[in-house]
């Protein structure tokens, strides 16, 4: 196991070397710099300016002296929110998504899971069709959608909650967390769903049933473990895509997090902080999926049996 | 009844067809428990009791340094926690005193002496004096700062000299401290709107020991105009500023004029889609908003809405025409583009949002100055131009391209060109969006036919928006050179003795620019932003500039 992580860990340099490497290239390729305005900027203030962020040096110089910073953590200061760093920036942001994100996750799992294994339990019946149905309409329905409507239904017709912020007014987290967490939970619902059924048609399922089980132990304590891991594989790459994907909810909600940042920095031109921000959310990515596929190694036997075979 | 059989007890319902239903119950019986805390008071409702102003406010400001500084949402900001020498009135926008309780000007209008308050005084305390001014405009000169509105302070004499690293000797600038509480000013030329100028954020003082604590007085990204550090001389001093989330601002209790300051604190709120923006006004979340959706705007106008303002703003918007694209050489074609758009369909179909259709580049009373234009909308007349070019018809005219940044009000708008051009010229348009940058650099390139442009004043006098098109002009940007309308504009104008003189001045020249057509101006900008009743003496105003000091909440409303 140990083994296996190091080897993943050590995968990961060569990815996130490509990674930096492509985006350095690709966002000083664009056209506009940083600086450009619509009113014209003289041309004394735009060289006073690439001297002090050192854009008036090669590009291939400062691609490499962006690598040492980056190596020993530094991401720089961010070219549009003078007097800020790139990490001060991370390190505001990334609470708050990573909230709304745990949130998000809850909602998806709670909702998810329910929906799936109840629909898994007795198939092809109503109590299969209609969470699935919703499933799907989940699924296709966008955030920037569900998020107005809640809003709408909730915020502005009932007044029952907040429409906007994070943490300034109780219960202004309840909307954000179900927007961003909706579309997941119905992936997760179709995933339990499957991975269920598959695990309850198995013959050892069968012989616990044999043996006289009640169905609610058969389903707790056998088949949810098997069955699950479809739903655990989902959940690395899920928890990043929450965290990266969270742009559009913050921005209906009104929520300072990293999402907005990163859009922001996109059409600022901010070089430095498009590059933390990505660097930061590559990783990130990177330790999820690592994260879930060690769980679902724990999970699952076969897998265990599998490297332990390799070894 | 146990834990045991209460979670079977749970486990069996869902085996019932109930088990989704459930959680839904759990999750809306949540929502319900807490709509008790959340919807008790709005933002409004507390802040109408407790003297707190909710302002949304655009984007996230990217800095505070007044001479680093630009935008409207700096702007908003800076304006709250420090001030200049004068200030504007609030209707009128005539100066005010600020700092400088009097001031005199020579003769020759070449000379201010400003007297400044006994009582004024820096958010901690510390004295402010004449030496401050000096200090900061030296500050605002030195090109290592990277200073975008250093040109604001060219009208003071040897300023641009200085900048251009002609002359290194500051003493030879003409500003100086005649003693503590005395500030001279000696200008270039007479500058009669240079009053207004002193109320731009560039040239309000800076705090000079706290920032030199935090780095070099012309380094940019120090820290000492952050939360904690920084110290301003306004009405306000900066409490709180939480990235994305809000700034504070509270009553400076050393403000020269505190006891006339009403509202106990300001929270800026970001908030850059204006959907969000509109619903958190509706929801009771802010008192000001920094702008409405354009599609909402009728819903407002339709239930005659107290709180939609609209209100004539500095702004033109315009088309740069590009005078090196081989049809557009000939003067008579770019007039007959400019006759044949019908304004006033414009507004009242696509923009909807009060614009006034503009046959000028510089909008209509600014600083008393009421344009003549030989442009109107007469598509005959512009047929007969394109004619007379050797277009008959529209034929043989190739077909150009307009080019805009991305965005639908931008987009709605080229369509709207593009059809009128098709319907009363015959010629052909194409459209080519960009996204906001790269349309900068496309258009500063001159890579482009046609191209949207917007100006928004940085102060109320037409030399703002004439001496854009100087030959040499950063924002001319249309390869268009007129020497006369240079010499009017750089050695007329500025010559003059009196007011009435000059305008009849920069009358002549908007006449040359409107007879030779570079550009095409369409409408005048209107600034659009929701208001709640509960906020007074917020007035109308060109600048769309709210006077804080003045302001008040009414905790009837």
């Amino acid at each position: 196991m140990y083994r296996f992580a190091l080897g993943r860990i050590l995968q990961a340099i060569p990815v996130l070397l490509a990674v930096i490497t492509v985006t350095f290239f690709l966002i000083h390729s664009a056209p506009g710099g940083p600086f450009s305005a619509d009113k014209a900027v003289p041309p004394e203030v735009i060289k006073a300016l690439e001297e002090q962020y050192n854009l008036n040096q090669p590009i291939w110089q400062q691609y490499v002296s962006y690598l040492g910073d980056v190596v020993r953590g530094d991401f720089g200061p961010s070219f549009k929110y003078s007097g800020r760093t790139v990490n001060e920036l991370i390190a505001a942001g990334l609470p708050i998504t990573a909230e709304l994100a745990f949130y998000a996750m809850i909602v998806a799992l709670v909702i998810g899971l329910l929906a799936g294994i109840g629909a898994a339990v007795r198939p092809n019946t109503a109590q299969d069709y209609i969470p699935m149905t919703a499933a799907m309409i989940g699924i296709c329905m966008p955030s920037f959608l569900l998020g107005p409507l809640l809003v709408l239904v909730f915020g502005i017709n009932l007044e029952w909650l907040p429409v906007s912020g994070w943490g300034d007014i109780p219960g202004d987290k309840i909307l954000p967390s179900i927007t961003l967490g909706a579309g997941f939970a119905a992936y997760i619902a179709r995933l339990s769903r499957g991975g269920m059924l598959e695990v309850l048609s198995q013959d050892y399922i069968r012989t616990a049933r044999a043996k006289g089980l009640s169905e609610t132990l058969i389903i707790l304590k056998h088949a949810l473990r098997g069955g699950l891991i479809p739903v655990v594989a989902f959940l690395g790459p899920a928890f990043a895509g929450l965290l990266s994907g969270s742009f559009v909810v913050e921005t209906i909600f009104q929520i300072p997090g990293l999402g907005r940042f990163y859009v922001q920095a996109a059409f600022n031109r901010d070089y430095t902080l498009i590059l933390g921000m990505t660097i930061f959310l590559s990783t990130l990515i990177i330790v999820f999926n690592l994260l879930s596929d060690m769980l679902a190694i724990w999970l699952n036997p076969k897998l265990r049996h599998e490297i332990k075979g390799a070894k | 009844m146990n834990l045991k059989n209460d979670h079977y007890t749970v486990f069996k319902a869902s085996k019932h067809k109930k088990c989704d239903f459930i959680f839904l119950s759990i999750l809306l019986a949540t929502c319900v428990t807490l709509t008790g805390c959340g919807s008790s008071e709005t933002n409004v409702v507390a802040g109408n009791k407790s003297g707190t102003l909710y302002w949304g406010n655009g984007t996230e400001p990217q800095s505070l340094d007044p001479q680093i500084a630009t935008g409207v949402p700096e702007h908003h900001v800076i304006s709250a926690v420090m001030e200049g020498l004068v200030l504007k009135d609030r209707k009128t926008l005539e100066p005010r005193p600020g700092v400088a309780k009097t001031w005199d000007i020579s003769n020759d209008g070449r000379v201010y002496t400003f007297y400044l308050r006994e009582n004024a005084k820096w958010s901690n305390g510390d004295a402010h004096t004449a030496h401050d001014y000096v200090w900061s405009w030296w500050r605002a000169l030195q090109t290592t700062l990277g200073n975008q509105y250093a040109y604001m302070l060219f009208p003071i004499k040897n300023a641009k000299r200085y900048y251009d690293g002609e002359t290194s000797d500051f003493s030879d600038v003409g500003v100086k401290a005649i003693d503590n509480r005395t500030l001279q000013v000696t200008l270039t030329n007479p500058t009669p709107y240079f009053l207004q100028l002193l109320d731009h954020y560039s040239l309000f003082p800076v705090h000079q020991a706290t920032i030199e604590k935090f780095g070099r007085a012309d380094e940019r990204g120090t820290r000492w105009s952050y939360e904690g550090n920084l110290v301003g001389n306004g009405p306000y001093k900066l409490e709180e500023w939480k990235i994305n989330r809000h700034i504070t601002v509270t009553k400076n209790p050393y403000y020269w004029d505190e006891a006339n300051v009403s509202i106990n604190s300001i929270v800026f709120k970001p908030v850059d889609n204006a959907v969000t923006e509109e619903r958190m006004f509706r929801a009771g979340a802010l008192h000001v908003t920094s702008s409405i959706p354009a599609d909402k705007i009728a819903i407002y106008q339709e239930k005659s809405a107290p709180e939609l303002k609209i209100t004539p703003y500095l702004g033109t918007y315009f088309y740069r025409l590009n005078i090196n694209t081989p049809q557009l050489q000939d003067k008579r074609v770019r007039r007959a583009l400019g006759m044949a758009i019908d304004r006033k369909q414009l507004v009242d179909n696509i923009t909807k949002g009060g614009q006034i259709p503009a046959y000028t580049m510089t909008p209509p009373g600014t600083m008393g100055y009421f344009p003549e234009s030989t442009l109107n909308f007469d598509p005959e007349a512009a047929k007969r131009l394109l004619a007379e070019a050797g277009y008959p018809n529209g034929e043989g005219f190739p077909p150009i391209e307009i080019l805009y940044n991305t965005n639908e009000g931008h987009r709605k708008i080229a369509v709207a060109l593009q059809e009128m051009w098709k319907n009363y010229l015959n010629i052909d348009i194409k459209l080519l969006n960009q996204e906001w940058k790269v349309y900068l650099a496309t258009e500063s390139a001159g890579d482009y036919q046609i191209s949207r442009g917007g100006w928004i004043g940085d102060y109320v006098d037409p030399n703002n928006f004439l001496d854009m098109f100087l030959c040499n002009g950063g924002n001319n940007r249309t390869g268009w050179c007129n020497e006369e309308y240079d010499r009017l504009i750089l050695e007329v104008a500025p010559s003059q003795s009196s007011h009435e003189q000059r305008l009849k001045i920069f009358q002549q020249a908007e006449t040359i620019l409107l007879e030779d057509m570079p550009i095409i101006p369409v409408y005048t900008y209107t600034s659009i932003k929701l208001l709640h009743p509960s906020v007074r003496n917020f007035d109308d105003n060109i600048l769309n500039q709210a006077m804080y000091k003045d302001l008040y909440l009414d905790a009837n409303l």
